[in-house]
């Protein structure tokens, strides 16, 4: 979450031109029929957040905790509905039991964008710390995961990541580095 | 909270009342342990989804299960303990105001499944009033069996998320879920008529 000496770097969040990284990831969310998309916030994802709740396709809304998004989406999926939960690397660091007590073993097609923090300019040392934890947890459970570094290869990774994840019944973890999106600089 | 009117009743009991009134193929989430086995116990449907883990998550789950259908009532059943995991889920259910989501509390103070030690909120906190607090004006405790079947038929009809807090004695569940993640999500889905059988 933001605090206030912190800004995003210029590059993120502006404009919100379909060929912008959350404007890709939008269209490609929408392409594969994912309407419900519960987060808990962080500054790299705000334009594409406030984008998802501007458009009506998409039920979007806050969670207390990251956990509580993977069990809506859960639930919504065994409805008939698909849905992919936006968090920032500290927040999957709460997931491991719900990954390993719901989703894997029960075969649901998870979908998550984690904002990478913790990398490539980082400035809060126990941000650096918890993102050493993600890919090892990742990796314990098998789980498909990919680290998205270039605009070019965004749409393809995500549209793609969604369809396996869905066939195969797993989850898959797309993991937004700072090189696509400008990740969060300390500014003063 | 030491001055409760509330009677003590049995989780295997209400859980059996509660499975005798669906008729409209309702959606029932059970949380984990007990809670579960209760409802397993109560007679195995297939609209029934059971928890193996991921404490706390009974609602979420059920949540998401009504936000895909709104045309379905769906029923949750929590333990006092599980939800004080993740007392952040009443402000989001509150917020989203599903008309078609009742969460069914039963509340014994213990972890029971663990050694019946007594929750941080045993003596202390209300449920009833947590969720109020949260958003959920439709929260409430059932005085006895007979308030509670009349407070799920009011839910049964309702348009708004409604909250039963039911105060339950410390006995075990009654059953034992068969713990097979795979069978339990697909029958749940053939039951709300997302897949077919292969």
């Amino acid at each position: 979450m933001a605090i206030a000496e912190q800004r995003t770097s210029p590059q993120a969040g502006q404009g919100s031109s379909d060929r912008s990284w959350h404007g890709i990831v939008l269209q490609t969310l929408k392409r594969n029929e994912i309407s419900l998309v519960p987060y808990v916030p962080d500054r790299v994802l705000t334009p594409l957040i406030k984008n998802l709740h501007a458009d009506p396709f998409f039920t979007t809304f806050a969670t207390a905790r990251e956990e509580e998004a993977v069990g809506i989406v859960s639930g919504a999926w065994m409805g008939g509905r698909r849905g992919a939960v936006l968090m920032q690397t500290s927040g999957f660091a709460t997931l491991a039991n719900v990954l390993a007590s719901l989703a894997v073993p029960y075969q649901i097609p998870l979908i998550m964008f984690v904002s990478e923090r913790g990398t490539l300019g980082e400035f809060n040392y126990g941000q650096s710390l918890v993102c050493r934890t993600m890919r090892p947890v990742l990796d314990s459970l098998a789980l498909e995961h990919h680290t998205i570094t270039r605009l070019d290869e965004l749409e393809f990774i995500v549209d793609r990541s969604i369809k396996q994840a869905v066939t195969t019944q797993a989850p898959v973890a797309l993991i937004l580095n700072p090189l696509l999106t400008g990740g969060k600089v300390f500014d003063k | 909270m030491n001055t409760r009117n509330t009677k003590v009743m049995n989780r295997f009991d209400v859980t059996s009342r509660l499975i005798a009134k669906l008729k409209h193929e309702e959606a029932v989430i059970g949380g984990i342990g007990n809670t579960n086995f209760d409802l397993w116990a109560a007679g195995h449907r297939p609209q029934n989804f059971y928890m193996l883990g991921s404490m706390g998550l009974a609602f979420p789950i059920a949540l998401g299960v009504a936000l895909a259908q709104p045309d379905r009532r769906v029923f949750a059943l929590e333990g006092d303990g599980s939800l004080l995991m993740q007392l952040g889920a009443l402000s989001t259910i509150a917020s989203l105001r599903p008309k078609n989501l009742v969460m069914i509390v039963m509340d014994n103070g213990i972890y029971q499944i663990t050694g019946a030690q007594p929750t941080p909120a045993a003596s202390v906190a209300d449920i009833v009033a947590i969720a109020t607090g949260c958003g959920l004006s439709n929260s409430a405790w059932a005085a006895d069996e007979e308030d509670f079947e009349r407070l799920v038929d009011a839910a049964m009809s309702a348009a708004e998320p409604h909250l039963i807090a039911v105060r339950i004695d410390d006995k075990p569940g009654v059953g034992t879920t068969r713990r097979d993640p795979v069978q339990i999500r697909e029958r749940f889905m053939h039951g709300l008529g997302v897949r077919e059988p292969l």
